[in-house]
């Protein structure tokens, strides 16, 4: 009896102990170390608007025909949905209460002012490796070059026990790595500010490292060689940017991996989907050289293990049975009637006009999702300053039925030289469900939908 | 009362093509720019995606890129003395509506002007002599010449990415391309597009009948082409669908595919669609323009102060806003008095079927709007019109547009109109069917001219406009000296049977069929402020802080299709106000 009550006495302590451990770690709130040198530095703002834009900071803390860093973006998460916070200086309802240890608290650890923990959808994850003087000037800009707007935070969509945020400071423990960049001495300077872009503020890896069950990035050091060898992330499936032949970028040249960045657009391939947002906002204001440093640093990315991954050999197999009027499967007469007018036959394109279709990274990358949403939704490319117009696909998804696409998919997935599997109806099903909703929203002119005021006359 | 909106520099009236121009090239120097449309907003996708644009009965037969004639349209006749009534039904010419305007459903054949036909006048006179005018024609000089507008022609071009091939670079003839053109700066920018069957039969005939043959310049892409502003066309796919609809594919030149991008991206630059303009209004002087008023979709009204003001819309439109903001004179047919709505013209054209034996492929299932070959030794004054006894010419082609059901599938004479006959013949020809056209300018008479409408109002209470117009002789005994041409051509290409309309002496104008659709004049350039609305500038005699463009503006029509110059024109004057006006607002040409 009494070695049971022990047993028991002692397991409580055992609970207390750990739940006041727990208390602890989530109570906890670290303490950014500020040197007297940066303490001393004066902050540059103009500065801090350009890592700001690295940063691509806008993308998530502004919505549609919302204040700039007011936030309220919703994020649909596999546990439910999150909305951004608002990150101008107001007082009340933003960060202007905020002092420059509390900021790079939040934005190295994901905590808060209050000990309260954010959701590493905030790519603090990545941040953590930004230099002490990158976070000196976009906090000096996040005050002082950023107009104030009171608008409140808006309530996150999550369900208990996922809307409990201390759990987060164990899975900071378990998960988080909060070391600073360190470049690697022998590689060059060009090299290395790739690579510190890529691994911090331009958090290429939030979307497309693949992640492991507790939804963490599989490395955040590029170290793997699973760092950005792509993803899967809402309906999509953001690219292998490694060095592989098939999905990966093993056949782009710096100068063609820079050229997408800056202008949307290649001789491969073109951007659109979330990333045609990421070269809105962020990648075409990249300075030359920082576009081209994230191009060097991404070529030397040794390939992905390449089990599962689809392969590319050009071949003319594809253009010879069209022509010979032979090329009779349902996905190859979809395509003939529906793509073939942009896309060609050859599944070349048109240069900077109509994107490849043969050794396209986003036809080929293992999971289709990317290709089934374009096809069902269609898509359209960001404008850039280099290239403005913004072209568009129109969607199929009204006229195309979940085999259909499936159909389709394939024949665009195994032609031309391409290797990739085949799709499914069930895949095509699945990917409808979570982008066909915004489909209703509307994706017009992208550059002037607030200048448009049909028949108002107010504005 | 109309809600007073705040200023802007610059209102635009209309967003097509010359709007797109005007409001592009005077947003590059800062001044705030503001565009009025009156149709809706559109854009390649989704207004024009594949497959719902390419339907024939929605733009083709109903006509839905155009405007809306029960809002707004014009009446008819033949003849001063006729009583004129509504037209309720587009069927002769095609004003376009929304943004974009008739650059968006044109066909892409980019021409520019023949040298001699912005001085017929003179021409006619130094060649032939002053009584070789008919007594009734309004002949006049344009008061601009060709090479003052070439580097405009070029820039329109180059906006375009025009398909085509040089005949003359800076006085240097360039074999395969138009011997007769005036000199040009440099190369199209884009090579021509591949020859369709009509055209290889069309250039393979005429050569043997002694003429120089040559592709026609067209602004449907031959090849992916990135313009000066940096907005990228696609290669055109010989769909067959431009004139009528908008492109599915990036190829046809737009205000959407060329311009607008690059426009949208400009901070100073803003458009309000479903905008209606009543009128341009004026201070107490009648001088100086002060701004416009306009209807939304809701019917409030909206006055819309700036410092200048351009006319932009379609043809129709900028003639009766001249007229019901009573700015210049309306013409008066009897006393010769007045200048708005004088030199109405508009273009003839002359079309034969041709139907070869099926082992000939003519393929009319695809095709583009500027695709063919032309010959032009009979345009403008390329040849002695002495023995001929009349003024004009026009170009003669083998174009392959693209055939289709509702469209029209030609049969040869003979064929029973409906039935298994009819079927049949269908089926048998519809592979093997060609076209030949000549496409005739059509001169200015006393008679023919626009005014406001007695009795008819548009749903906004306003006057429509009165057209007054009819074939003359002149032009008459043109389209006869071409249907014989034509007829030889179409022979020497092996059709084994022909058929199709040749307008003869005795021929009314027929509004119901589509002809040529290039509708101009009403508001003429010209030097002479007597006879013309607008100086060389395009500025108005009266209000010098008002634009006129558009083909409204021709001093008469001419044999081209005419948005090439339409384009030139909106940059020359672009770029006078850039370089003159904006310095030192003013008339530019003294009075």
């Amino acid at each position: 009896m009494s070695r049971m009550r022990n047993g028991l006495l002692g397991l409580s302590a055992l609970v207390v102990v750990g739940v006041v451990a727990v208390a602890a770690v989530a109570l906890h709130k670290p303490e950014p170390q500020i040197s007297d040198a940066l303490a001393q530095r004066k902050p540059d703002v103009t500065r801090g608007a350009y890592v700001a834009v690295l940063g691509d900071c806008v993308a998530c803390h502004t919505s549609k025909d919302g204040k700039p860093f007011a936030g309220g973006v919703p994020f649909e998460t596999p546990v439910g949905t999150v909305y951004s916070s608002n990150i101008t200086p107001d007082k009340d309802t933003g960060i202007g209460t905020y002092t420059f240890p509390d900021f790079v608290r939040l934005m190295r650890f994901g905590v808060t002012p209050s000990g309260g923990r954010v959701y590493p959808a905030m790519p603090y994850t990545a941040y953590a490796k930004v230099s002490d003087e990158d976070l000196q000037d976009l906090f000096a800009y996040m005050q002082h070059g950023v107009t104030a707007e009171n608008a409140p935070s808006r309530k996150d969509g999550m369900t208990w026990p996922l809307s409990m945020r201390w759990p987060l400071a164990l899975w900071n423990i378990a998960f988080h790595d909060d070391s600073r960049f360190v470049p690697d001495v022998p590689k060059d300077t060009a090299w290395n500010r790739g690579a510190y872009l890529v691994q911090g503020l331009t958090h290429c890896g939030t979307c497309h490292t693949p992640r492991g069950i507790a939804l963490q990035e599989k490395d955040v050091n590029g170290t793997s060689n699973l760092f950005l060898s792509g993803s899967v992330l809402d309906g999509s499936s953001p690219i292998n940017l490694r060095g592989n032949i098939g999905d990966g970028l093993g056949r782009w040249s710096v100068g063609d991996i820079a050229e997408v960045l800056k202008t949307g657009v290649n001789i491969h391939s073109a951007i659109a989907g979330p990333m045609a947002e990421v070269v809105e906002h962020s990648t075409q204001y990249m300075s030359d050289d920082d576009v081209k440093a994230v191009a060097i640093y991404l070529k030397t990315l040794p390939p992905a293990p390449d089990e599962g991954r689809a392969t590319f050999a050009a071949s003319d197999a594809t253009i010879k049975t069209v022509l010979a009027g032979k090329e009779t499967s349902p996905g190859g007469r979809m395509f003939m009637d529906s793509c073939a007018a942009c896309h060609r036959e050859s599944g070349k394109g048109e240069t900077l006009a109509f994107p490849k279709l043969a050794g396209n990274p986003s036809v080929l990358s293992a999971d289709p999702s990317s290709l089934i949403a374009i096809i069902l939704n269609g898509a359209r490319l960001p404008s850039t300053a280099g290239a403005p117009t913004g072209l568009a696909m129109p969607p199929f998804g009204w006229r195309y039925g979940d085999a259909d696409v499936a159909q389709l998919a394939s024949f665009v997935r195994a032609s031309w030289g391409n290797g990739a599997s085949a799709v499914t109806a069930d895949e095509v099903s699945k990917v409808r469900a979570r982008v066909e909703p915004s489909r209703a929203k509307a994706q017009p002119l992208a550059a002037s939908t607030d200048r448009v005021t049909a028949g108002a006359g107010s504005r | 009362m109309a809600t007073v909106n705040k200023p802007v520099d610059v209102v635009i009236v209309g967003f097509g093509w010359t709007g797109a121009i005007m409001a592009m090239e005077l947003a590059q120097t800062g001044l705030s720019v503001l565009a009025l449309e009156r149709g809706k907003d559109q854009d390649t996708v989704p207004d024009f995606a594949y497959p719902k644009v390419v339907d024939e009965i929605a733009q083709s037969a109903r006509n839905g890129l155009l405007q809306n004639l029960s809002q707004t349209t014009v009446t008819i006749r033949h003849d001063k003395n006729d009583r004129a009534l509504p037209y309720r039904q587009i069927g002769s010419f095609k004003p376009g509506t929304g943004v974009g305007g008739a650059g968006i459903h044109w066909s892409g054949v980019h021409s520019r002007v023949m040298p001699d036909e912005l001085r017929m006048k003179s021409r006619v006179i130094e060649r032939y002599g002053e009584k070789f005018i008919p007594p009734d024609m309004q002949l006049q000089d344009w008061g601009i010449t060709y090479d003052e507008l070439e580097p405009h022609f070029d820039r329109f071009e180059y906006t375009c990415g025009t398909s085509g091939k040089a005949g003359n670079i800076m006085g240097k003839i360039i074999e395969g391309g138009n011997p007769f053109e005036g000199p040009r700066s440099r190369e199209y920018p884009l090579p021509p597009l591949i020859d369709p069957p009509t055209s290889v039969l069309f250039a393979k005939a005429t050569k043997e009948l002694g003429y120089k043959p040559f592709a026609l310049p067209a602004s449907n892409a031959s090849r992916p082409y990135k313009n000066p502003y940096g907005c990228q066309l696609g290669p055109c796919n010989f769909c067959g669908f431009c004139s009528d609809y908008g492109c599915i594919n990036y190829s046809k030149a737009s205000p959407q595919t060329t311009i607008l991008p690059a426009l949208y991206r400009m901070p100073n630059f803003s458009y309000r669609t479903e905008c209606h303009v009543l009128k341009v209004n004026t201070d107490s002087t009648g001088k100086k323009a002060t701004g416009v008023t306009y209807v939304d979709a809701k019917g409030a009204e909206f006055e819309q102060p700036a410092s200048i003001v351009v006319l932009a819309a379609f043809h129709l439109h900028n003639v009766r806003l001249m007229m019901t903001s009573k700015i210049g004179q309306i013409y008066n047919p009897d006393t010769g008095e007045g200048t708005v709505g004088r030199n109405f013209c508009y273009q003839m054209i002359d079309s034969v079927n041709l139907f070869f034996d099926n082992k000939t492929y003519i393929n009319q299932f695809m095709g583009a709007g500027g695709v063919g070959q032309e010959i032009e030794e009979y345009m403008a004054d390329n040849f002695d019109h002495g023995p001929e006894n009349f003024i004009g010419g026009g170009v003669i082609w083998g174009r392959q547009t693209g055939n289709g059901p509702v469209r029209g599938i030609p049969v040869p004479k003979g064929t029973p109109t409906w039935g298994s006959g009819w079927k049949q013949a269908v089926k048998e020809n519809f592979l093997h069917t060609g076209r030949i056209e000549a496409q005739l300018s059509n001169m200015a008479y006393k008679g023919c001219f626009l005014d406001l409408d007695p009795t008819y109002k548009d749903v906004y209470g306003t006057p429509m406009l009165r057209m007054t117009l009819n074939w003359q002789d002149n032009d008459l005994r043109m389209s006869e000296f071409f249907g014989k041409k034509l007829d030889a051509i179409g022979k020497a290409m092996g059709a084994t049977s022909m058929s199709g309309r040749v307008l003869k002496r005795g021929d009314s104008w027929d509004t119901r069929a589509y002809q040529s659709t290039h509708i101009n004049g009403g508001t003429a350039m010209g030097a002479d402020p007597k006879t013309s609305v607008v100086n060389k500038y395009l500025q108005s005699w009266d209000v010098s802080n008002l634009f006129v463009l558009g083909a409204n503006v021709f001093a008469h029509g001419i044999g081209y299709n005419p948005t090439g110059l339409v384009g030139a024109l909106a940059y020359w004057a672009a770029a006078n106000i850039r370089s003159t006006y904006l310095k030192n607002p003013g008339p530019m040409v003294p009075v």
